[in-house]
Order: C-alpha cells, then structure tokens, then sequence
C-alpha cells in the first residue's frame, strides 16, 4: 500500500476522485483515502472508450473482495483512454493510485470547469 | 463507530496491530489487519490467528441437559462421548434455522454450545423456553473469550505452547474438545474451525485473552498472522460454509440450504416433521455453490437467472483468492441445481454467465 498523499498538482471531487487536467484532456483516478477505505481492489469494471462520462455521475466501477464501489467522474467528458493495466492488475490503485493507478483519459467537455474543483488542502479539510 | 457496540477482550491488541475495525453482529471487530487477500493466504499456507471471542458459549448442565438438547438439536447428541463434538442447529416448529452452532459433550456431565454472536440472547432465550426440567442454561459468553488459530501449521506452533507431560496436539482428532494450559493459560482446545484447514478454537477466560493471544504470536517463526473476519469471510465461502443471517436463517431449513446430512432424522425434535416431509417429499429451492465463468464477483442480493427469469438470489458472494473466482452461494429450484447447469448471475444490471458448481470451491491439493 502506498502513503498516504494529496498531491498538490491535483483537482479534487468530494467523492474521493482526482484529475490531473492539461488544457482539454485530464486523466481521473481516485485518492489515496477513497483506496484506503475500499481495501484491495481485486477489479475495475472501465467505460467503454468513446463513451461520455457526466459530471458527479458514475462512470465506472472498483471491486474489492468486501465491497463494490461506483466511480465518480468530477467533471463530464468523452473517454479517449481506459488504464488497461489497471484493468489487468487493480491493485495498482492501492499500489499507486495517482500515477499507475490511473483509471480513465477524457476530453473535457468545459475545461474551465477544473478550476471549480477543490484543491488538496480544502479535500483534506473534508477527510 | 458508536460506543455502544461490544468489545472483545484482544480490543487493545488489534489496535496495536493497526486493525481495520468493522462492526459485526453487534461487535466491533477486526476485518483485517494488513489486507484480507494476504490473511487469506496465510491461512491457506501457513497459520492464522483470529479472535473469535465475539462468538457466545452457553453451557448447559444439570440432569436435564441431555433431555434438552435431545429436543433442542437437530443433531443427535447420544452419538456424542465425552470430549467430541457436532455441527448442529437450533430449529423452530417449522423447521428454520434460529442459529447453527457446535455442541461439545464435556467432562461432568456438561455440555458447550458455540453461537453465533448475533443469536446468543436469541439461542439462550429459546433454550430457557423449553423450561425443561433439570436443565441449567448458563450464557458464559461475557467471561470467556475464543480464539481461532487456524492453517497447515497449527499443530506444530502449538506444540511450542503446549502443557508439558500431556499427549501431544496432533493426538486430538478433529471434532474433539481437550482441556490443557496452552501458553500458561488454563484452555479448552478443540479440533474445529470455520477455514476448511486443520485448526484448533481454543477457549479461555476472558481475562486470559491477552496471554494466549501474545503467546501463540510470540511463535510467529511458523509464519503465523493476525487474520480478520474479511478473511474469515472468504475462507469459509470457498469450503462452502454457511454464514448465519444471510446464507441460512429462520426462514430456511438445514435440508434446503443442503445441510442435511449433519441432521439426524428418525427422532422427534424441534422442527422434525417438517424435515421429515421435506426429505420424504423434496425442498422447493436449494443452496448451491455458484461460480462466475466471467470476470465478475457475485455479491448478496444479487438476482439468480436462467434464460432471462429469475430463479434465485445470492446470498453471499465474493472473489475467491484460492480460485480467483466470483463464487457465491444462493437458492434456487432443485431443477437447475446439478453441477455444471449454466446460469446467470444480474450483477448490477448486466448478466453475467455462471455455473453450478459441487461444494467445497476450493479443494486442497493433497
């Protein structure tokens, strides 16, 4: 299991989800807290690329051996990408949940939007 | 948490240990301590330690108590000698499952039923109704306290904490009861487990916990881990081990959730002629071991289909790490329930292909 960390280059939703946005294209993941209190995760069920994801919507699903979890997209988009190797290996997400455990790449529908998105010291003031 | 769920004497030990803490049947208990898949594991290949003190103990004495329980069980007790023990169940009139337990026939004349947490004042109330003469029902579960070590290593670690001068712990058959020191702590050890491994339950009083606990782990040069109910919890699914409250209950009998061959029929006891009629006649639905042929983990409450109708529910459901499978156990009509009929299981509205599969999941290789 990874340490537990906010990176500061990161935008936060509420529901323990991050993104990491480079002018239209952002990738989504979800934070070491929503990791921790999942557990192993042992499948990530992805969207088909191609597919829109909406905002605060789920758009995906995580499986640890207890428990069953949606994934929340912060903001709407297209997919362009799935994290195949955390489809074969979803343990990534415990092991590494901001950078190989990524989960999805999407095109923005509103880029702007990023900025409304929390920043790391205010979702750690919500843990 | 709130405080006002119950806590087990090893409270403080899990802790330390930095235990994930989940609230089971009223306790707040561990359900792992580094991660259910690794616990899991251990188990399978070494040893695992659990506290199970969560469990309640009734003890039942006076010379009513084999009166009782000769009404009381579905099993029958007279092919009990001193020092063995049955899987067994406490049914209602119609022949439900108020909790499944192991009844052990102790030394003077008394005898020890291991409850589920959940059930014991349901189990004590029950028993004290029959208001059978002679008969003292006794809740020890407050004072005493139970834990499970369990994997391929267990009688050789506790040969290392074993009383002196005694018979060896590979001398006690499975399904017996002994009382020895173990660790320096007064025990009663018995050959009996909810893993599908060889293992011991070992018994003590409550203010002893923390005694046997740190000194079976001082041992833990045989591989030992803390283990949780997480992976309590798939270990006993892979055998196919029922769970109380989702997998049987008062509305299902032992014949229907395919229990019965641990029921001794031809005798009158609670629930009898309801079990009697079903063997006579068939059950209307049954459990079955059910094993996802897709990537998918079945999970309880999920619908049981075939060719589109649902046929049943799941009832407990996980990711097997023995098999790494989505296994589940479920009911469903006797027509579908020979192993290797195909189905579905609606997990989260797509259908997913499954098969009935023969009980255990996992089977060890030998």
């Amino acid at each position: 299991m990874a340490e537990e960390s906010y990176p500061a280059d990161l935008r936060y939703h509420r529901d323990h989800d991050w993104v990491r946005a480079d002018g239209d294209e952002a990738i989504f993941g979800i934070t070491w807290h929503a990791q921790d209190a999942l557990g192993e995760v042992v499948y990530f069920e992805p969207p088909a690329v191609g597919s829109h994801v909406d905002a605060d919507s789920s758009y995906g699903s995580l499986e640890s051996v207890k428990a069953v979890s949606d994934v929340i997209a912060p903001l709407g988009g297209t997919v362009t990408a799935v994290n195949d190797k955390a489809v074969e290996s979803p343990e990534l997400v415990n092991e590494d949940p901001y950078d190989q455990g990524w989960l999805i790449r999407v095109k923005l529908d509103d880029p702007s939007l990023v900025e409304t998105l929390l920043d790391a010291a205010a979702y750690q003031g919500l843990l | 948490m709130t405080s006002s769920l119950n806590r087990t004497p090893l409270y403080d030990r899990h802790e330390e240990l930095g235990a994930r803490m989940v609230e089971f049947g009223g306790w707040e208990m561990p359900v792992y301590y580094v991660g259910i898949n690794e616990e899991h594991r251990a188990v399978r290949a070494r040893a695992g330690i659990f506290d199970v003190s969560h469990m309640g103990q009734l003890e039942v004495t006076g010379s009513g108590a084999e009166g009782l329980l000769r009404k009381a069980l579905a099993s029958d007790i007279d092919r009990l000698d001193e020092g063995q023990a049955q899987y067994s169940f406490l049914l209602n009139e119609k022949g439900g499952i108020i909790d499944d337990l192991i009844v052990y026939r102790l030394p003077d004349k008394t005898w020890l039923l291991v409850v589920n947490a959940g059930n014991i004042k349901a189990d004590f109330e029950h028993l004290k109704a029959f208001k059978h003469r002679g008969a003292v029902v006794t809740d020890i579960s407050a004072e005493t306290a139970m834990i499970a070590l369990q994997g391929p290593v267990t009688l050789d670690l506790l040969a290392d904490v074993w009383q002196k001068k005694t018979p060896a712990p590979d001398t006690i058959k499975p399904f017996t009861i002994v009382e020895r020191m173990v660790a320096g702590v007064p025990c009663r050890v018995a050959r009996t487990g909810y893993t599908g491994e060889i293992g011991v339950e070992i018994m003590c009083a409550a203010d002893r916990a923390g005694d046997l606990w740190d000194g079976i782990l001082a041992h833990r040069e045989h591989g030992v881990v803390p283990s949780g109910l997480g992976a309590r919890d798939t270990l006993r699914l892979e055998m196919g081990y029922p769970l109380h409250g989702h997998d049987i209950d008062a509305k299902t009998t032992p014949i229907e959730a395919n229990l019965g061959r641990f029921v001794h029929l031809g005798r009158e006891f609670v629930g009898s002629t309801v079990l009697d009629k079903q063997v006579a006649k068939g059950v209307k639905r049954q459990l079955v071991g059910i094993q996802l042929l897709d990537r998918a983990i079945p999970r309880e409450g999920y619908a049981i289909l075939k060719d589109g109708v649902k046929i049943g529910t799941i009832t407990s459901g996980t990711l097997s790490p023995s098999v790494d499978r989505g296994i589940g156990l479920g009911y469903i009509s006797p027509v579908h329930a020979a192993p290797g009929t195909t189905l579905q299981v609606d997990i989260r509205g797509r259908e997913r292909d499954a098969e009935v599969v023969p009980l255990p999941f996992y089977k060890k290789e030998s």
